[in-house]
Formats: structure tokens, C-alpha cells, sequence
């Protein structure tokens, strides 16, 4: 696939590369006069140009989609992303729309009023009226966008703690991520970088009650249907907790505790049955086995095949691994999820050991 | 002093034919004539860009062919491709001195020093700055930093590399990333001698727009070019002094113990003393300046892409009133959007709907302008020289990348694309490309000016116009998608993704794109040298423009014009204008009527 896109971009290239020489030479021999001023022959060929530019720009449009529109996240696996996703779908109608007539519009115009030595341009300086529509358009436009972002993002970013939510510390450094759930309490413990000693990793104060039943992982688990409240925290530098899948992030501030809260949707295994996810992640496999065939050649290993699993990444630049800060998020069953946690040791616990 | 050598001083000044004496050294080197200064800045930005576009094509072959040796690292980078394969920290060294290149060195000073030191004497009609002396001091301030900033590559423990935003704490620490050490401490020292540099710049053009215009030349007859230089060096008065005074406190920070930015960190297996400071703080400072940049870097390219326009289509910019509003509009406004960077920092979310709020509004002069633009074309005698063709290619570009701005401005749709490959080609487009494109247009078209009426090779203008325009789009477009899929910026590899690993393909073509694009301006360069010694000479007016620049004398002289300067009694843009009957142009046989023409009998007065 990739020869073949590689191939094909070269040969697209080589093509206009081409047609440009030919302009060229075309241009020099037949030309009259030897200045560098566009002549009537230089807008004839430029104009054409530019209307093949805007059906070149449309193509790309349509090709990229054709090619990549596989590779777009999938359905949003969060409450709020839903929202998200229907602002992102109107916003990009309007902009397709608008952008399409534009460009149409721009190069178009550029096309047919190439210029000719015979012809004449319109002397049109102003029209106060059109002017006003083309503001007043936008202003209407804009304002229902406005409206209804601030709507989704006030909704999203209005973290309440009525209904119970789960809390989890999402905790971040140099180059990993910790989670930190509040236990049987569900009350973090006090923490502050100064704390960290031997095991305990996150400077959690030992001598605060809420502390003792804490629980701190490597591995984020979560309870499909209840809403969590992520309290983030950075040890060293700017981090950003991005889980593109639930349409969520915010960075890690050191010296601050930033928070963003959503309730998954759907468990990872309902995600992995997803009609696009499967699709996804059976193209992923056919690359990778590809790839495993290239490096079996060269003597290195292969590949393990690939299995679709929610991921929190870092989406700040924090340094020379910045590329691989990555923590595997599981949502499961409030079932599953009890259990899982029933495994897990409390920091107490971890403490003593 | 008495009053018969006063008033021959002032004779002697207003004597311009009468000459001084020219070294070498004050005629290249340590020239006060804006024209030579603008020159300079020209051919310095061009410099920084070879150096800033190379760097993007190392980089970006890096992300195609992930950790393949490739000799051309080993070559350029030594120790740090050791058997050619690129290492992360000069990955993340590269693209943090790309984008301050580009966005500093070259669409700053080289697109806004040039153009607004050759352009405003000339076409508001002077004979030469304010004060030429400042002006030279800041030309070779800009150079200072920019030697400063290519030393810095050449440090032991490597350039900065915490992105060109240079966010603390990773740019405060040298524990964090070694490109924290002595080449951030230049790259500190380099901006501040930039920043010097623009503001001295920025003051002489204010003051040279207000002050020296010729007789006649009221602010509502000044071409576009000059509104938006004008208005760019009020926008870089007002936060360039913000991002100095960010710098500062971040030099304290690093080096006197103070804690502006900083707060419990532990790293490197200790607790740093740092309390009370905030990383969002920086954040504010930065995007305080960091916004209105952006302005900066594209007002100067849409003026010159205005100016361009109506020349070429032989008729007057639609809209004039509206577009200087929209300048005005879209420099207000941009000094109250710099939140929109911030959207998911940890600040209060309802600054963020405020942020959202005055982001959205920003598009609405930007949409003004674009159709502005498309009606200049419409009706028009469209004359496709290379300048037209890059400035066409702009409103396209803005447009494109402007759209999607209306996605990044919205503080819910950002956050699931912020910091991902979505921004990056967003702000290439709309101010990157952008930008560069009214730097093409404004050197083709001005090249004349610059060059004793010498002219760019046409033909090969075309070829270079149609490789970038091409390219660009084969670049960034693309890059939505990527985006799209999550796939955050600034990872040296995404290979550790499996999830991303259906991306490989898309992150090739846009190598392939880029490369062939960076190789296409190479045609650029050769014409640009080759046209300075050997470019066909043409008329003195070669593009029929209104402008008082071409009413200049062609050689080079102290003071642009040999007798007195012109007076102007008319607006830049009577291009086709017909006379009251209609029978034939305002000045019959030639469809313009430059700024110097007295109204004629037969013509009908306009608001203008």
C-alpha cells in the first residue's frame, strides 16, 4: 500500500512536472515579445491552470476521504462526546459548504476573467448592501456556532459531584502515567511532591485517613455508566492526559491539580465489536503482518498481532520519550470492575511491605 | 546657529541630487537607506528559511520511515544520528527551532522587515525613515539574534527542544531535556535581541506612516500594504514587550532561583525548592504575544496580497473602507483571543467560553476579507503574473485553514484535536502558507523595485508557483486526517501506537509531498539570484501600478525621488476607471490613473 501511494504521489508529480515543462517551452517559443509581464498567451494558460487547480483541490478532498476516512476515530466511547460529535458534524458541513463554494468562487473567477488584451475591467470600488450581507451571514452563522459551543463546553466542563461520580487521580511524569483511585471512601488522599519517599511513588501523605485505603495503578479500569472525576497532577513538567476515544483531555500542571470528568459509554469489549473498530483493526493487522513478513526477512522479530484497547496518552511535549508515555485504559462491568479492584492492594498496605 | 545657515541647512536637505560619498561599508553594510535595509532583511530571512524548510524535511522523513538510517542525518546531525538513525532529542530539537524560525525569523522579520522597510518610504512617499539610524540598529539586531539562534544549534548538549512555545517547566529544567541547558539560554537570549530589534522596527514605522506622508496622502487614500504594515507595528508594539518580560522572568527562573513558573516539581530524583509559580502563567504571557503573531505574520501578506490583486486585475480593491476596518477589527481582536491556545491548560472553563467567544468574532473580518478578495477578481482584466498567482493562492489558503480555525476556536471541538496533527495544519495553512505565499507575491512583484526595474524570470515563477501550490495542499491536507485520528503532535515515532500504525501511509505521502515542495523552491532561489545579476530590465512601471514606489527614480539614490517628492491627489486604486461618459478611460488608452494625477475635467470625483 505504501509503494503503491508512493508511487502513484511520484507518478501524479512527474505528470504535473511535465505539463509545467511543456508550458514552458510553449511559452518560449511562440512568445513574442521577451518580457517578464504576463502576456495575453501566460493568462490564457495560467487561467486554465487555475481551473484545473480547484478541481485538483476537490479531488484531494474526495481522494483523502476515500483513502483515510477509515482512519478517523470511531464512535465516541463517552456521554458528552456524542455532543461533540454532532457540533464537530454541523461545523464541518458549514465549512464544507463554505469552502467549497469559495474556492470555487476564487478560482473560478480567476479562470474566466483571465485577462485579454480587448478586455476591460469593471470599475467596482464599493456596495455597501453586499457588503453588509456577506458580514451579516457570517455573524448569523457564527453566532449559532458560538451558542452551541459554549452550551457543550459549559455542560462538559461543569463538574458536579451529584450523582456519585468515581474519583481517580490521574497522576503523571517523566515518562508514565499512575491512576489513583480513592478506595472504599472514594476521598483521594492529601498529596504533594515533597512526600515522595521509597514506594510511594506519588507523595501521598501517609498520615492522612483518606490515604490508607487508596489504591495506585499502572492500568486504568473503569466502570462502564458511572461518571469519573479525573483529578490530574504532574510531577516534573506539562503533560497532557488525552483519551481521544472519550473525547477528553486536559493537561497535567505541576504545582496545580487540574480535573475533567465524562462517563463512559461503552465497555471495551463492546468497542471492540464495533463494526469501524473491527474494520480498523483488521487493516492494522494486515499492515503489521506485512511489516512481520519485512523484518522476518531482515532477521529481526515480528509484530504481535494487534487487539483494540481504549489508551490514555501524553499530548504535551515533556521531553525525549514524550512519544511513549501511554497507561491502557479497560472500561468494564461494575462487575468486573469490583473485582478487579478487590485485587488490588490498598496503599496502606503497599506501604507496610 | 543663525538664520542664514539654518535656512541653508534646510536647503542642503531638501537638495537631493548632491550626494555623499559611498563606501562599500556604508552602502552594504551599515546602510540607513531603507531600500538597501529592506534588502538585507530580504536575503537574511531567505537565509533562515533555507535553514528552518531543511529542517522540516529532515523531520518529516524521520516520521514517514520511522527510525530508518537515512546518510543524510548522519551527515547533518553527527552525534546525534549515530549510524543514521535520528535521535529523539533532535527530533524534538528540530521541530522546535523550525517553528521559531519560521515563525520569528523568517515570516517576521523576513516577510514584514522587508516589505514594510522598502514599501512604506516609498509608497507613502517619503524620503526615507523616520530615523534611518534606528532602522539600520534594528536590521543588525535582527542579524545579532539570528547568528545567536544558528549558534545555539551547535551547542554541546543541543538547541532548545520544548517546542517553539517553550513551555515551563520543560524549558526551565535541564534535568528534563538536555536542549534546556545552554541552548535554551540562547534561545532565550536571541529572542529577547529579536524582540529589541522588532520593536525599534515597529516604532520607525509608526511613526513614519504618521509622520512623513507626502502632501495629499491623507490615511485614507494609503494603499493596503501600508494600512496593514501600520497596523502590524502597533499589534508588535503592544505584546512583543509581553513575551520579552516572559523571557525574563524565565531566565530568572532558570538561572536566580526565582519561581515565576515554577512549583513542587520533583525530577531527576529530587525535590526542587520552586513554590508558589504556575506553568499557565507563562502560557498567558506567551499566547499573549503568540496570537497577535500570527497577525503579525499575516496582515503584512494579506496587504501585499491586496495590493497585488487590484494591480493584476486592473481594478480597484472592492471594498477599501471595509477591508482597513477589517485590519482594524482583526488587530483589536487579536489581542483578545490568546486563550484559545489554552483551552484545556487548567484554567477557569469559563475563560474558555470567553476565549471562544472573541475567537469566533475574529472570523467574521476574515470572512470579509476573503470575499472582498473574490469580488476584486470578479470583472476583472485578471493579468496572471506570478505575484497574482501567489496571491490568489493565499486567499485560497486562508480560507482553507481558516475554516478549520472555526473548529480549534470552539473550546468543546478543541478539546479532542488540540495538540494533535489537526492544529498543525491548520496554522500552517492559514499562516504559515499563508504567509509565505504573500512573501512570494510581494518579492515577485516588487523585485523590480529592489532591483533596478531587473525582473524575475516569469516562466520560472510559474513553475515554482504551481510545484508549492501543489505541494502545500498535497502537504497539509492530508494532515486533517491524521489529525483527525488522534494522533497527537511532536511524538518522535508513532510506532509505539499500534493503533496508529494504519497511519504510516498517510504520514508518507505528506513526506513526499514535502520534499518535492522544498525541492521546488530551490527554482525560486536559483531565480531570485540568477534575476538580480542578469534579469531582464523593465519598463519603469512594468505592472502598470497606481503606487507612488514606481514614480521613483530606478537607480538606487538617497532619498528615492531626484527632484521633489510627488504630491498624490487620489486614491492607489483608479485602475479602469472610466470617464463620465463612458466613452473610454479616465486617461485615454491606459486603464490607470496613478496616485500623482490631478482629478481630470472629465472625470467624476469619488469618495476616495
Amino acid at each position: 500500500m505504501t509503494a503503491f501511494l508512493v508511487v502513484l504521489v511520484i507518478i501524479l508529480f512527474g505528470v504535473a512536472v511535465w505539463q509545467m515543462s511543456k508550458i514552458f517551452q510553449m511559452s518560449r517559443a511562440k512568445q513574442t515579445d521577451s518580457s517578464e509581464i504576463a502576456s495575453d498567451k501566460d493568462n490564457n494558460v495560467q487561467g486554465w491552470l487555475m481551473l484545473s487547480f480547484v478541481l485538483f483541490i476537490y479531488a484531494l478532498c474526495i481522494y483523502s476521504f476515500w483513502a483515510w476516512g477509515d482512519v478517523l476515530l470511531p464512535q465516541s466511547a463517552s456521554e458528552h462526546g456524542v455532543e461533540i460529535d454532532q457540533l464537530w458534524l454541523i461545523s464541518m458541513v458549514i465549512i464544507f459548504i463554505v469552502g467549497i463554494i469559495t474556492q470555487w468562487l476564487l478560482h473560478y473567477f480567476a479562470f474566466k476573467y483571465r485577462g485579454r488584451a480587448t478586455q476591460r475591467a469593471t470599475f467596482y470600488a464599493d456596495n455597501d448592501k453586499l457588503e453588509f450581507i456577506w458580514t451579516i451571514i457570517p455573524v448569523i452563522v457564527l453566532a449559532g456556532l458560538i451558542i452551541y459551543g459554549l452550551f457543550t463546553w459549559t455542560d462538559i466542563m461543569n463538574i458536579d459531584t451529584d450523582d456519585d461520580p468515581l474519583v481517580v487521580e490521574l497522576y503523571a511524569y517523566q515518562f508514565d502515567w499512575r491512576a489513583r483511585y480513592g478506595g472504599a471512601d472514594n476521598t483521594l488522599g492529601e498529596a504533594n511532591v515533597r512526600l515522595i519517599e521509597g514506594v510511594n511513588q506519588l507523595g501521598v501523605d501517609a498520615s492522612d485517613p483518606n490515604a490508607q485505603d487508596d489504591v495506585i495503578v499502572n492500568e486504568l479500569h473503569l466502570p462502564v455508566g458511572r461518571k469519573v472525576i479525573f483529578k490530574m497532577r504532574s510531577q516534573d513538567v506539562l503533560h497532557s492526559a488525552y483519551m481521544p476515544h472519550f473525547r477528553a483531555q486536559m493537561n497535567c500542571v505541576p504545582g496545580m491539580i487540574t480535573q475533567f470528568a465524562f462517563t463512559p459509554t461503552v465497555t471495551t469489549e463492546e468497542m471492540r465489536m464495533d463494526e469501524e473498530v473491527v474494520a480498523k483493526v483488521e487493516k492494522i493487522n494486515k499492515i503489521r503482518r506485512e511489516n512481520t513478513v519485512a523484518l522476518l526477512a531482515k532477521g529481526e522479530e515480528g509484530l504481535e498481532p494487534y487487539e483494540f484497547d481504549y489508551m490514555l496518552l501524553c499530548n504535551k511535549i515533556c521531553g525525549n520519550n514524550h512519544y511513549n508515555m501511554q497507561m491502557k485504559i479497560i472500561v468494564e462491568t461494575e462487575e468486573e470492575y469490583n473485582a478487579w479492584m478487590a485485587e488490588q492492594s490498598t496503599l496502606a498496605q503497599a506501604l507496610k511491605q | 546657529m543663525s538664520a542664514h545657515a539654518e535656512a541653508h541647512a534646510i536647503d542642503h536637505h531638501d537638495d537631493h541630487g548632491h550626494h555623499h560619498k559611498e563606501t562599500f561599508m556604508t552602502k552594504y553594510i551599515f546602510s540607513q537607506d531603507h531600500k538597501m535595509i529592506s534588502k538585507q532583511y530580504l536575503i537574511t530571512g531567505l537565509l533562515m528559511g533555507f535553514i528552518g524548510i531543511a529542517m522540516s524535511i529532515l523531520f518529516r522523513m524521520q516520521l514517514a520511515w520511522p527510525e530508518e538510517p537515512f546518510t543524510i542525518f548522519e551527515i547533518l546531525l553527527g552525534k546525534w544520528a549515530e549510524g543514521g538513525v535520528m535521535d529523539p532529542s533532535v527530533y524534538l530539537a528540530l521541530v522546535t527551532i523550525h517553528g521559531t524560525i519560521m515563525v520569528f525569523f523568517v515570516l517576521t522579520a523576513g516577510l514584514s522587515g522587508t516589505f514594510s522597510n522598502l514599501l512604506i518610504p516609498l509608497q507613502i512617499g517619503a524620503r526615507d525613515m523616520a530615523s534611518g539610524f534606528l532602522n539600520m540598529i534594528s536590521y543588525w539586531l535582527f542579524f545579532l539574534s539570528s547568528v545567536i539562534m544558528v549558534m545555539s544549534l551547535f551547542v554541546e548538549a543541543g538547541p532548545a527542544s520544548a517546542g517553539w512555545t517553550i513551555y515551563p517547566p520543560l524549558s526551565a529544567l535541564p534535568q528534563a531535556i538536555p536542549g534546556s541547558g545552554a541552548g535554551m539560554t540562547l534561545w532565550l537570549v536571541s529572542m529577547a535581541v529579536f524582540i529589541a530589534s522588532s520593536l525599534l522596527g515597529s516604532l520607525n514605522y509608526i511613526v513614519t506612516v504618521l509622520n512623513l506622508r507626502t502632501k495629499g496622502m491623507s490615511m485614507t487614500r494609503l494603499p493596503l500594504t501600508i494600512w496593514a504594515f501600520f497596523i502590524t507595528a502597533i499589534i508588535g508594539v503592544v505584546s512583543f514587550p509581553v513575551l520579552l518580560s516572559a523571557a525574563l522572568m524565565l531566565i530568572m527562573d532558570r538561572s536566580f532561583g526565582t519561581s515565576f513558573f515554577l512549583s513542587d516539581i520533583y525530577i531527576a530524583g529530587e525535590v526542587l525548592h520552586n513554590q508558589g509559580g504556575s506553568p499557565v502563567l507563562f502560557e498567558h504571557l506567551f499566547w499573549f504575544l503568540g496570537h497577535p503573531e500570527v497577525y503579525i505574520v499575516l496582515l503584512p501578506a494579506l496587504g501585499i496580497t491586496s495590493e497585488v490583486i487590484a494591480t493584476n486585475s486592473r481594478k480597484p480593491i472592492f471594498g477599501y473602507r471595509a477591508m482597513v476596518a477589517s485590519i482594524l477589527a482583526i488587530a483589536f481582536l487579536s489581542t483578545i483571543v490568546w486563550g484559545h491556545h489554552m483551552f484545556i491548560s487548567g484554567m477557569n472553563p469559563f475563560l474558555g467560553s470567553v476565549f471562544t467567544f472573541t475567537t469566533l468574532l475574529i472570523a467574521i473580518p476574515s470572512a470579509v476579507k476573503a470575499f472582498n478578495y473574490i469580488t476584486t477578481l470578479w470583472k476583472g482584466n485578471l493579468q496572471l503574473n506570478p505575484a497574482m498567482l501567489f496571491s490568489i493562492a493565499l486567499v485560497s489558503t486562508f480560507i482553507t485553514g481558516g475554516l478549520t480555525g472555526i473548529i480549534l476556536g470552539d473550546s468543546a471541538l478543541d478539546i479532542n484535536v488540540h495538540d494533535t496533527y489537526f492544529v498543525v495544519a491548520h496554522f500552517h495553512l492559514v499562516m504559515g502558507i499563508s504567509a509565505l505565499y504573500g512573501l512570494f507575491a510581494g518579492v515577485y512583484h516588487w523585485f523590480p523595485k529592489m532591483f533596478q526595474s531587473r525582473m524575475m524570470n516569469k516562466n520560472l515563477g510559474y513553475v515554482h508557483f504551481w510545484i508549492t501550490a501543489v505541494g502545500a495542499y498535497g502537504v497539509f491536507f492530508p494532515m486533517h486526517f491524521i489529525g483527525m485520528a488522534g494522533l497527537p503532535r511532536r511524538y518522535y515515532t508513532n510506532t509505539n501506537f499500534p493503533y496508529f500504525d494504519d497511519l504510516a501511509d498517510v504520514n508518507v505521502v505528506i513526506t513526499i509531498f514535502a520534499i518535492i515542495t522544498s525541492i521546488g523552491q530551490l527554482v525560486f532561489l536559483y531565480n531570485f539570484i540568477h534575476s538580480m545579476f542578469y534579469g531582464k530590465k523593465g519598463p519603469k512601471n512594468p505592472w502598470k501600478s497606481n503606487t507612488l514606489e514606481w514614480t521613483a527614480e530606478i537607480k538606487h539614490i538617497h532619498g528615492n525621488w531626484d527632484g521633489p517628492i510627488p504630491h498624490v491627489y487620489r486614491w492607489p486604486y483608479d485602475y479602469s476607471k472610466l470617464n463620465k461618459d463612458d466613452s473610454d478611460y479616465v486617461i485615454p488608452g491606459q486603464d490607470f490613473v496613478p496616485q500623482t494625477v490631478p482629478l481630470q475635467e472629465n472625470e467624476d470625483e469619488l469618495d476616495h
